[in-house]
């Protein structure tokens, strides 16, 4: 059985953050978890469904990968009012998908923990923001917990399931890339009990909201707001460290990024540090108190100066004396994550300490280096339905795009990316290109991002006879965050108890006249399908359907049939290469060879080659 | 105990996380502290995947330029990229063998010559151990195997408070099977190597 569904507590084992917030959330007692995954908080989910998986007798929790974030928080809402402990995992754009629920369940309240988890991504590792999701807690009212490393997560984790059942409304549990994706040893306590079936109790009038209910439930809301101050001032997750009259304000990994200076600058005898867990509400008596026992203040906090901002305020308001800095020139900046140096530094800078840092090398003697930017991998049919659409449109088509692997058809060779901002945007931003200019539109769409947020585009298409053509990306699989399952995943593949829903079904149910599902490693047939879809007066889609190979040679592994380039017959034109750039081709004295462990037989270069020269490895032999 | 700060990167695909995770559950088993971070996500796409192990005192679970103490590279350009992790004192593993990125493949880029690259490199720090890994890996029967062949050096050149004894208790606890003969064989392989260097 998995390390984490141990029953008993006491040992230690190494984990990943995102293991922590699982294994917390089984010593809570989680009864129920929805989610949409995305880095850097997929694990989380990931874990969940294995674990339920591969122990179903060990696990007693519903878990669902969910359409989207604002379903996934919704359907954690209905069972944590009914009363069931209830987890819920995005990532911080995520949390905007399932903001509008968020605000106003922040007003129901709920009648069991309920535990939402915002993973951000300073430095955007794999995203298309770095957004500071505190501000989430600033503009819900609802309490939010910041650990630094995956022990405090786990820890974090169940304490905010006893807190939100404590207040009767959720708790955020907000991360970041370092704190997710970190591992270290993380003591395990007790598996919880689990209360599997709640009976719902009808309230209308605390539950419905029209505007007579939710005038009261405003004001109810500012009360918990103040009950959860009083225990934040209390918290054990707030804690003061060292003493010196030089003080630093810190939370989330910066804070061990701060005891790492205090130690490399052997400040422990100067510096007082103040860790901020509990983050919102901010345990105000506490800080004044803390400002006021020191002489100059560092808030050491990554993204926006929110902390910052409330502690001159509160000093304005407390006649504090010290100086309080964090975000500026020699200090910190708003943009990207920080690092152990760069505290360190900062920390030296302002408070006037020793410090030698070792020196960088030189570095400027080095050859130049060749770019090594993520590609879509040998095989991956994507490849080749852009290859088709660039056949027929050129390189004129605008093309939007939306959050994926073929988000990568950004690059070149592909180019064919012209404008992304967030799940489900390529198909609404088609409409308004299309009517703003005379420009062919063709814009592309994964399968599981269609069903999250493209689909109430395409309806708009419709109605409102836009005129672009949708080519969605159908493998079978949400690729990029590590292959979840998604409503139009075909069920008996991966064996799971969930209802396939026909993607083709629902885009003709939805009004398009002109729908045509094509095999993308069919070039030909692909080109004249395409064509005809772009030469359509209105919307039209193509579903361009073909497994992840990835994804395929998990749940459907067929034998590798590798290519090879037979050297007689190539004439060195490289359109293999330079149209449509596989990993697993390479250039070789002017011709074009194929690494035979990378190929998996995909025969797209094959059909691109004007020499006909690439063939099936025993058919060249 | 002096805090070792290990930074091990190479390209999508070359079981870089798989590596460092080992090397943390083994400090880990030998009762050290320690930190391990990853990236995932984008970066896995045949991109350049950077991971961290830091044995000791120390909190952060990232090591910043000019800190890390020991770099292994599964990638000779990833080995001269990642130079501004290092500095004067710092030992340097490194497989030799390229695996070059498809901007070199389409010829937008030139990838350097390896063996130039290497002098370069001997000359900036404490200690260079670079050898073909991937020959080891393919030696022990499984291509696939590099993750262990560079392991395996790690631990013969690295002075690691780490003993050998823990590292293969978790190559044997987490590899498949099949696997496992080839996984511990090209360990050796690697050790062999880098302890000859």
């Amino acid at each position: 059985m998995d390390r984490l569904l141990t029953p008993g507590g006491g040992k230690s084992h190494l984990l990943l953050g995102n293991e922590a917030i699982v294994r917390g959330a089984l010593e809570a007692g989680v009864a129920f978890a929805t989610c949409y995954p995305g880095t850097p908080s997929s694990e989380v989910p990931d874990t969940l469904y294995r674990l339920r998986k591969e122990s179903p007798e060990a696990v007693q929790y519903y878990f669902e990968y969910s359409t989207n974030e604002k379903v996934a928080l919704e359907c954690a809402a209905g069972a944590a009012v009914a009363g069931l402990r209830t987890l819920c995992t995005m990532k911080h754009v995520g949390v905007n998908v399932a903001a509008d629920p968020l605000m106003t369940l922040a007003y129901t309240g709920v009648n069991a923990g309920m535990v939402l988890l915002t993973a951000d991504d300073p430095s955007l590792f794999s995203s298309q923001n770095e957004q500071d999701n505190r501000f989430y807690a600033r503009l819900s009212g609802l309490p939010m917990l910041e650990p630094s490393g995956p022990a405090e997560l786990k820890e974090c984790t169940v304490y905010g399931f006893d807190l939100s059942e404590q207040l009767g409304v959720p708790v955020m549990l907000r991360t970041t890339t370092r704190v997710n994706h970190a591992r270290e040893a993380v003591t395990f306590n007790k598996l919880g009990k689990v209360k599997t079936q709640a009976q719902f109790k009808k309230s209308p009038f605390q539950y419905v909201t029209v505007p007579a209910v939710s005038r009261q439930l405003h004001l109810k809301l500012l009360k918990v707001y103040d009950q959860a101050q009083a225990i934040s001032e209390q918290s054990s997750l707030n804690f003061v460290t060292g003493k010196g009259k030089l003080g630093i304000v810190a939370g989330g990994v910066a804070y061990n990024y701060v005891m790492d200076a205090v130690a490399d600058l052997d400040a422990a005898k100067q510096v007082k540090v103040f860790k901020l867990g509990f983050s919102w509400p901010l345990p105000e008596k506490a800080l004044v108190k803390f400002l006021k026992s020191v002489d100059k203040v560092l808030v050491v906090e990554e993204l926006e100066p929110l902390v910052e901002n409330a502690l001159k305020a509160l000093a304005q308001e407390n006649k504090v004396k010290a100086r309080i800095a964090g975000k500026g020139p020699k200090l910190f900046s708003r943009a990207y994550e920080f690092n152990p140096r760069l505290v360190r530094e900062v920390m030296a800078g302002y408070f006037g300490l020793k410090y030698k840092a070792t020196k960088p090398l030189k570095l400027d003697d080095l050859p130049a280096l060749p770019n090594r930017p993520p590609n879509l991998c040998p095989g991956c049919p994507h490849r080749a339905t852009f290859y088709a659409v660039k056949q027929v449109v050129g390189d004129t088509a605008i093309h939007p795009t939306d959050i994926g692997c073929y988000t990568l058809g950004l690059l070149p060779p592909i180019s064919m990316a012209d404008f992304v901002i967030c799940m489900g945007s390529s198909v609404s931003s088609s409409g308004g290109f299309s009517r703003a200019t005379d420009q062919k539109v063709v814009s592309f769409i994964g399968d599981s991002t269609f069903f999250h947020s493209g689909i109430t585009g395409l309806v708009n298409a419709v109605h409102n006879n836009h005129n672009f053509t949708l080519v969605i990306l159908d493998n079978g699989t949400t690729a990029m965050t590590g292959h979840q399952p998604h409503p139009g995943v075909e069920t008996d593949k991966i064996g799971d108890p969930t209802t396939h829903i026909d993607l083709e079904g629902v885009v003709r149910g939805l009004g398009v006249q002109h729908v045509t599902v094509i095999k993308p490693f069919k070039v030909r047939a692909s080109i004249e399908a395409i064509k005809a879809a772009v030469d359509y007066q209105g919307v039209s889609v193509i579903i361009s359907k073909e497994l992840c190979p990835l994804f395929a040679r998990r749940v459907a592994p067929k034998s590798r049939k590798p290519f090879a380039v037979n050297l007689d017959k190539c004439k060195g034109h490289l359109d293999c290469i330079k149209k449509v750039a596989c990993p697993a081709m390479f250039v070789e004295d002017g011709k074009a060879k194929i690494n035979a462990l990378q190929c998996i037989g995909c025969a797209l270069c094959a059909q691109i080659c004007p020499e006909n020269a690439i063939l099936p490895v025993k058919a060249e032999a | 105990m002096k805090t070792q700060r290990i930074v091990n990167v190479g390209v999508g695909g070359q079981g870089n996380l798989l590596a460092s995770n080992l090397l943390g559950q083994a400090a880990l088993d030998a009762g050290l502290p320690v930190v391990v971070s990853e990236i995932h996500g984008m970066a896995q796409r045949g991109g350049v995947v950077e991971s961290a192990v830091i044995i000791g005192q120390a909190k952060s679970p990232i090591v910043s330029d000019a800190e890390a103490d020991i770099i292994v590279s599964f990638e000779p350009v990833e080995t001269l990229r990642i130079l501004n992790k290092a500095h004067k004192d710092t030992l340097v593993i490194t497989n030799t063998r390229p695996l070059p990125p498809f901007t070199v493949a389409i010829g937008q880029a030139a990838y350097p010559e390896p063996q130039a690259a290497m002098a370069i490199i001997a000359k900036k720090v404490k200690r260079l151990v670079a050898f073909d890994g991937q020959a080891l890996a393919e030696q022990a029967k499984n291509p696939l195997s590099l993750n262990m062949v560079m392991l395996g050096a790690l631990f013969a050149a690295g002075d690691l408070p780490v003993p050998v004894a823990a590292i293969k208790k978790m190559i044997r606890q987490n590899s498949k099977e099949r696997f496992l003969e080839s996984n511990l064989a090209a360990f050796d392989l690697g050790f062999k190597t880098a302890g000859k260097a």
